[in-house]
Protein backbone atom coordinates (compact mmCIF):
# COMPACT_ATOMS: atom_id res chain seq x y z
CA UNK A 1 0.00 0.00 0.00
CA UNK A 2 1.32 3.28 -0.98
CA UNK A 3 1.47 5.51 2.10
CA UNK A 4 0.55 9.05 -0.28
CA UNK A 5 -2.49 7.02 -1.11
CA UNK A 6 -5.91 8.18 0.23
CA UNK A 7 -7.85 5.28 -1.04
CA UNK A 8 -7.68 2.24 -2.98
CA UNK A 9 -10.50 0.70 -4.81
CA UNK A 10 -10.95 -2.47 -6.06
CA UNK A 11 -13.47 -4.17 -8.56
CA UNK A 12 -14.07 -8.23 -8.50
CA UNK A 13 -15.91 -9.52 -11.03
CA UNK A 14 -17.23 -12.39 -10.44
CA UNK A 15 -19.89 -15.24 -12.47
CA UNK A 16 -23.52 -14.71 -12.17
CA UNK A 17 -25.59 -17.33 -11.77
CA UNK A 18 -28.12 -16.57 -14.75
CA UNK A 19 -28.10 -14.60 -17.63
CA UNK A 20 -31.76 -13.04 -19.18
CA UNK A 21 -33.22 -15.41 -17.39
CA UNK A 22 -31.72 -18.68 -17.96
CA UNK A 23 -29.37 -20.63 -15.35
CA UNK A 24 -26.20 -20.39 -16.26
CA UNK A 25 -23.42 -23.65 -14.54
CA UNK A 26 -20.35 -21.80 -15.46
CA UNK A 27 -18.07 -19.50 -18.02
CA UNK A 28 -15.53 -20.65 -20.23
CA UNK A 29 -13.09 -17.71 -20.92
CA UNK A 30 -10.64 -17.99 -24.07
CA UNK A 31 -7.98 -15.50 -24.64
CA UNK A 32 -5.51 -14.25 -27.00
CA UNK A 33 -2.63 -13.94 -24.29
CA UNK A 34 -0.07 -12.61 -25.95
CA UNK A 35 -1.91 -9.62 -27.10
CA UNK A 36 -4.13 -9.37 -23.94
CA UNK A 37 -0.76 -8.57 -21.80
CA UNK A 38 0.24 -5.84 -24.36
CA UNK A 39 -3.27 -4.42 -23.64
CA UNK A 40 -2.88 -4.72 -20.17
CA UNK A 41 0.45 -2.74 -19.94
CA UNK A 42 -0.71 -0.47 -22.73
CA UNK A 43 -3.98 0.35 -20.39
CA UNK A 44 -1.88 0.89 -17.32
CA UNK A 45 -0.09 2.88 -19.02
CA UNK A 46 -2.72 5.04 -20.33
CA UNK A 47 -4.54 4.75 -17.06
CA UNK A 48 -1.14 6.67 -15.25
CA UNK A 49 -1.10 9.36 -17.83
CA UNK A 50 -5.11 10.22 -17.09
CA UNK A 51 -5.05 9.82 -13.68
CA UNK A 52 -2.85 10.63 -10.78
CA UNK A 53 -3.00 7.00 -9.85
CA UNK A 54 -0.73 5.58 -7.64
CA UNK A 55 -0.66 1.96 -8.13
CA UNK A 56 -2.93 0.09 -10.73
CA UNK A 57 -3.35 -3.77 -10.68
CA UNK A 58 -5.56 -5.71 -13.61
CA UNK A 59 -6.20 -9.61 -13.78
CA UNK A 60 -8.12 -11.76 -15.90
CA UNK A 61 -8.97 -15.38 -15.59
CA UNK A 62 -8.95 -17.70 -18.31
CA UNK A 63 -10.45 -21.42 -18.81
CA UNK A 64 -13.49 -22.80 -17.10
CA UNK A 65 -15.02 -20.89 -14.09
CA UNK A 66 -18.06 -21.80 -11.96
CA UNK A 67 -20.46 -19.17 -10.50
CA UNK A 68 -19.19 -17.41 -8.20
CA UNK A 69 -16.02 -17.71 -8.80
CA UNK A 70 -14.03 -14.24 -9.68
CA UNK A 71 -12.89 -13.74 -13.56
CA UNK A 72 -11.47 -10.13 -13.56
CA UNK A 73 -9.67 -8.21 -10.45
CA UNK A 74 -9.02 -4.42 -10.94
CA UNK A 75 -7.29 -2.07 -8.02
CA UNK A 76 -6.63 1.01 -8.27
CA UNK A 77 -5.04 3.26 -5.64
CA UNK A 78 -5.17 7.10 -6.08
CA UNK A 79 -4.40 9.90 -3.97
CA UNK A 80 -7.96 10.82 -3.55
CA UNK A 81 -11.13 8.48 -4.15
CA UNK A 82 -12.32 10.45 -6.89
CA UNK A 83 -9.43 9.65 -9.35
CA UNK A 84 -9.45 6.26 -7.96
CA UNK A 85 -13.23 5.23 -8.49
CA UNK A 86 -12.68 7.01 -12.21
CA UNK A 87 -9.68 5.17 -13.23
CA UNK A 88 -11.48 1.36 -11.87
CA UNK A 89 -14.41 2.34 -13.92
CA UNK A 90 -11.97 3.18 -17.25
CA UNK A 91 -10.23 0.56 -16.78
CA UNK A 92 -13.42 -2.34 -16.24
CA UNK A 93 -14.89 -0.94 -19.14
CA UNK A 94 -11.78 -0.92 -21.37
CA UNK A 95 -11.26 -4.51 -20.15
CA UNK A 96 -14.88 -5.48 -21.72
CA UNK A 97 -14.57 -3.87 -24.49
CA UNK A 98 -11.31 -3.55 -25.96
CA UNK A 99 -9.49 -6.60 -24.69
CA UNK A 100 -9.25 -9.94 -26.93
CA UNK A 101 -11.48 -11.99 -24.28
CA UNK A 102 -14.46 -14.54 -25.04
CA UNK A 103 -16.90 -15.49 -23.15
CA UNK A 104 -19.08 -19.22 -23.33
CA UNK A 105 -21.90 -19.86 -21.04
CA UNK A 106 -22.68 -23.43 -20.19
CA UNK A 107 -25.95 -23.66 -19.28
CA UNK A 108 -27.97 -27.34 -18.07
CA UNK A 109 -27.70 -30.77 -20.22
CA UNK A 110 -24.48 -29.67 -21.18
CA UNK A 111 -25.63 -26.72 -23.79
CA UNK A 112 -23.19 -24.03 -24.32
CA UNK A 113 -23.62 -20.44 -26.16
CA UNK A 114 -20.97 -17.84 -27.07
CA UNK A 115 -21.54 -14.59 -25.07
CA UNK A 116 -22.29 -12.19 -27.26
CA UNK A 117 -19.68 -9.84 -28.03
CA UNK A 118 -18.67 -6.45 -29.63
CA UNK A 119 -16.22 -5.61 -32.04
CA UNK A 120 -12.63 -5.24 -30.42
CA UNK A 121 -11.76 -1.43 -29.87
CA UNK A 122 -8.24 -0.65 -30.96
CA UNK A 123 -5.62 1.68 -28.68
CA UNK A 124 -5.17 5.35 -29.66
CA UNK A 125 -2.45 4.65 -32.14
CA UNK A 126 -1.74 8.11 -32.30
CA UNK A 127 -0.45 8.28 -29.07
CA UNK A 128 3.32 6.21 -29.76
CA UNK A 129 4.12 6.12 -26.18
CA UNK A 130 1.19 3.76 -25.28
CA UNK A 131 0.91 2.13 -28.44
CA UNK A 132 4.51 1.20 -28.59
CA UNK A 133 5.32 -2.42 -27.55
CA UNK A 134 7.03 -3.42 -24.23
CA UNK A 135 6.93 -6.68 -22.35
CA UNK A 136 4.98 -7.11 -19.60
CA UNK A 137 4.40 -9.15 -16.30
CA UNK A 138 2.12 -11.98 -17.25
CA UNK A 139 -1.32 -11.11 -15.76
CA UNK A 140 -3.59 -13.42 -17.43
CA UNK A 141 -4.22 -16.38 -15.29
CA UNK A 142 -4.01 -19.58 -16.77
CA UNK A 143 -6.83 -22.66 -15.70
CA UNK A 144 -4.92 -24.41 -13.88
CA UNK A 145 -4.32 -21.87 -11.22
CA UNK A 146 -7.00 -21.37 -9.02
CA UNK A 147 -6.15 -19.42 -6.61
CA UNK A 148 -6.39 -15.31 -7.00
CA UNK A 149 -3.49 -14.47 -4.18
CA UNK A 150 -0.57 -15.50 -6.39
CA UNK A 151 -2.07 -13.17 -9.73
CA UNK B 1 6.83 -16.53 -50.30
CA UNK B 2 6.66 -16.05 -47.08
CA UNK B 3 4.91 -17.95 -44.37
CA UNK B 4 2.55 -16.46 -42.24
CA UNK B 5 1.03 -17.74 -39.20
CA UNK B 6 -3.43 -17.62 -39.06
CA UNK B 7 -4.78 -17.39 -35.27
CA UNK B 8 -8.27 -18.32 -34.20
CA UNK B 9 -10.45 -17.62 -31.58
CA UNK B 10 -13.55 -18.78 -30.15
CA UNK B 11 -16.27 -18.48 -33.39
CA UNK B 12 -13.45 -17.99 -35.67
CA UNK B 13 -11.59 -21.12 -34.18
CA UNK B 14 -14.47 -23.21 -34.43
CA UNK B 15 -15.30 -22.28 -37.73
CA UNK B 16 -11.83 -23.10 -39.26
CA UNK B 17 -12.06 -25.78 -36.90
CA UNK B 18 -8.01 -25.30 -35.76
CA UNK B 19 -6.19 -23.17 -32.91
CA UNK B 20 -4.02 -21.68 -35.84
CA UNK B 21 -2.38 -22.75 -39.05
CA UNK B 22 0.10 -21.35 -41.62
CA UNK B 23 0.28 -20.19 -44.83
CA UNK B 24 2.21 -19.13 -47.69
CA UNK B 25 1.56 -15.92 -49.49
CA UNK B 26 3.51 -13.94 -52.05
CA UNK B 27 6.32 -11.41 -50.74
CA UNK B 28 3.58 -8.44 -51.61
CA UNK B 29 0.95 -9.56 -49.75
CA UNK B 30 -1.12 -8.19 -47.52
CA UNK B 31 -3.72 -8.84 -44.96
CA UNK B 32 -6.27 -9.12 -46.96
CA UNK B 33 -4.27 -11.84 -48.92
CA UNK B 34 -3.99 -14.31 -45.81
CA UNK B 35 -7.61 -13.45 -45.05
CA UNK B 36 -8.82 -14.63 -48.18
CA UNK B 37 -6.31 -18.00 -48.05
CA UNK B 38 -8.33 -18.52 -44.82
CA UNK B 39 -11.40 -18.21 -46.00
CA UNK B 40 -11.06 -20.32 -48.89
CA UNK B 41 -9.58 -23.13 -46.74
CA UNK B 42 -12.68 -22.80 -44.73
CA UNK B 43 -15.86 -21.41 -45.71
CA UNK B 44 -17.82 -20.97 -42.47
CA UNK B 45 -15.55 -18.34 -41.14
CA UNK B 46 -17.43 -16.32 -43.73
CA UNK B 47 -20.15 -16.12 -42.10
CA UNK B 48 -17.85 -14.33 -39.77
CA UNK B 49 -15.98 -12.10 -42.49
CA UNK B 50 -18.34 -9.06 -40.95
CA UNK B 51 -18.18 -9.21 -37.72
CA UNK B 52 -14.26 -10.41 -37.28
CA UNK B 53 -11.44 -7.71 -36.44
CA UNK B 54 -8.01 -8.33 -37.54
CA UNK B 55 -5.19 -8.32 -35.29
CA UNK B 56 -1.40 -8.31 -36.97
CA UNK B 57 1.49 -9.31 -34.19
CA UNK B 58 -0.86 -8.55 -32.10
CA UNK B 59 -1.95 -5.28 -32.98
CA UNK B 60 -5.47 -4.40 -34.32
CA UNK B 61 -4.23 -3.22 -37.99
CA UNK B 62 -6.03 -2.75 -41.53
CA UNK B 63 -6.75 -5.45 -44.31
CA UNK B 64 -4.31 -3.52 -46.38
CA UNK B 65 -1.65 -3.70 -44.09
CA UNK B 66 2.02 -5.64 -45.82
CA UNK B 67 2.47 -8.80 -44.60
CA UNK B 68 6.31 -9.99 -43.45
CA UNK B 69 7.65 -13.38 -42.64
CA UNK B 70 6.73 -15.25 -39.56
CA UNK B 71 4.13 -12.62 -39.16
CA UNK B 72 0.89 -13.38 -36.99
CA UNK B 73 -2.69 -12.53 -38.17
CA UNK B 74 -5.23 -13.31 -36.06
CA UNK B 75 -8.87 -12.99 -36.72
CA UNK B 76 -11.26 -11.92 -33.74
CA UNK B 77 -14.95 -12.18 -33.29
CA UNK B 78 -16.67 -9.31 -30.96
CA UNK B 79 -15.14 -9.57 -27.83
CA UNK B 80 -16.41 -9.70 -24.18
CA UNK B 81 -13.98 -9.91 -21.50
CA UNK B 82 -15.13 -9.17 -17.75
Amino acid sequence: MDEDAGGLVLFVGTIRNQTKGREVKGLEYEVYCRMAERQIAKLEKEIRKRWPVKSIRLVHREGKLKVGEVSVVVAVSAVHREEAFEAARYAIDRIKESFPIWKREKFRRGRHAWVEGTPIQSYPASDPEISESHTSPREIVPRHKRSLVEA
Amino acid sequence: MIRVKMIYFAQSREAAGTKGEEFSVDEKSNVRTAMSKAFEAHPKLRQLEKAIKVALNEEITQEDAPLHDGDRVALLPPVVGG
